[in-house]
């Protein structure tokens, strides 16, 4: 078994819960309570110093009674060795988990899109918007299991719905400045922005 | 064939060049189509391979890409096209100044293809007129110039005398192209996709 599994547990204790070796990869499950400190504590040990977030996933399985997983990948660069650590989450209850973007700052993105995607609160998110589906996107999280393959609404609403949108919608603040396209927006959706509102699902007809 | 041009002896010395003038308009337009290429998957490396030099599309006046929409003539959308992407489609065909066509290149952009999901537009034909469809995943250099030819062939039965023609279609009140019922009819699955699994 992989020395930080068992370092983990001396540290920890019951935080820790199972862990599991497949394909060569060490797999670690842990509680949600305490995860920041346990990411902290990979990060900056000396001998653990998992200083890379190679990526974050969640995996929701088709068997209902299993936990809904959020999945972070880590590898030590300088020691040349990867560990990968689970979170999960009960599916009927409230999907939140700490961000773990205090401790990597490329984890903002790649949480965006957990949440995108699973509908995964990350609490502690500097900026906690979609990011694959547009903003004003209603139907729902489209890789949950309960998410129909064609989506929620009829083609030709999908359609209403896409054509409405305002593709510049897309951006944050910070974003538009840089492209140097906020001078060009409309006033309302300036000021929609300018006070970090969220764009709204035109009407239905 | 029929020709476009005739000259006649006239007088004797002079030659005089006499044509419809609809022929002349159309003979100019077909073969100078200034294409705006809008690639968003592997139909645009078949596009590509296209206008590159072993097939290359500039021998049917296509020589110059217009990367900007005011001055195209033809829209060609090589590959699938998101719902993310459909205002800025839409936006790019408003912007083109008439008389402008659509090609719809390979079969994503013509039914959604393969990607019968919640995230894709089922055929560009719901957001943009569309001129020729272009079969195939993706379609080879040769199909895309037989569409490219077969647009020719439309242009050239075009008359300037069609009232309406050439007038712009705006969206309807409901920010529609064609009629929720048409839509949702021209993205009924089909083939394979019938059987794919519906959760919920």
């Amino acid at each position: 078994m992989n020395p930080s599994v068992d370092a983990l547990r001396a540290t920890f204790g019951s935080a820790i819960g199972r862990a599991q070796e497949a394909c060569g990869d060490t797999i670690v499950t842990v509680g949600s309570a305490n995860l920041l400190e346990i990411m902290r504590w990979l990060r900056d040990t000396p001998g653990q110093r998992h200083d890379y977030l190679v990526d974050i996933t969640a995996v929701e399985y088709r068997d209902r009674e299993r936990p809904l997983e959020v999945v972070y990948f880590l590898r030590s660069l300088e020691r040349k060795a990867d560990l990968r650590v689970k979170v999960e989450l009960d599916p009927s209850g409230e999907l939140t988990v700490d961000s773990v973007t205090p401790l990597w700052a490329g984890a903002n993105w790649l949480e965006r899109e957990v949440y995108d995607m699973f509908g995964i609160v990350f609490a502690g998110h500097p900026d906690l918007r979609r990011i694959l589906m547009w903003e004003t996107y209603a139907e729902g999280y489209p890789l949950r299991k309960d998410f129909p393959l064609r989506g929620r609404f009829s083609r030709a609403e999908q359609v209403r719905q896409a054509l409405n949108a305002n593709p510049e919608a897309h951006y944050s603040i910070e974003e538009l400045s840089i492209a140097e396209a906020y001078d060009e927006l409309p006033p309302d959706m300036r000021e929609r922005l300018r006070r970090g509102q969220r764009g709204t699902v035109p009407e239905s007809e | 064939m029929k020709r476009v041009f005739e000259t006649k002896e006239v007088s004797g010395s002079q030659n005089w060049l006499l044509t419809r003038f609809d022929a002349l308009v159309n003979w100019a337009r077909a073969n100078s189509l200034w294409p705006m290429p809008f690639g968003t998957a592997c139909c645009a490396i078949e596009f590509m391979a296209t206008a590159a030099s072993r097939y290359d599309f500039a021998r049917f006046g296509m020589e110059r890409q217009a990367f900007s929409p005011r001055q195209a003539d033809v829209l060609i959308c090589a590959g699938r096209l998101p719902f993310k992407l459909a205002p800025v489609i839409r936006t790019i065909y408003d912007q083109m100044p008439q008389p402008k066509w659509v090609i719809s290149m390979g079969a994503c952009a013509s039914t959604g293809g393969i990607f019968d999901n919640y995230a894709m537009v089922q055929g560009i034909d719901t957001i943009v007129p569309v001129d020729v469809y272009v079969p195939g995943c993706p379609p080879r250099p040769e199909g895309l110039l037989y569409g490219v030819l077969l647009l020719h062939k439309k242009i050239k039965g075009e008359s300037l005398a069609i009232p309406g023609l050439r007038d712009e279609q705006p969206l309807d009140a409901h920010g529609l192209r064609l009629p929720p019922e048409q839509i949702d009819e021209i993205s009924e699955p089909f083939g394979n996709s019938i059987h794919q699994y519906r959760s919920a």
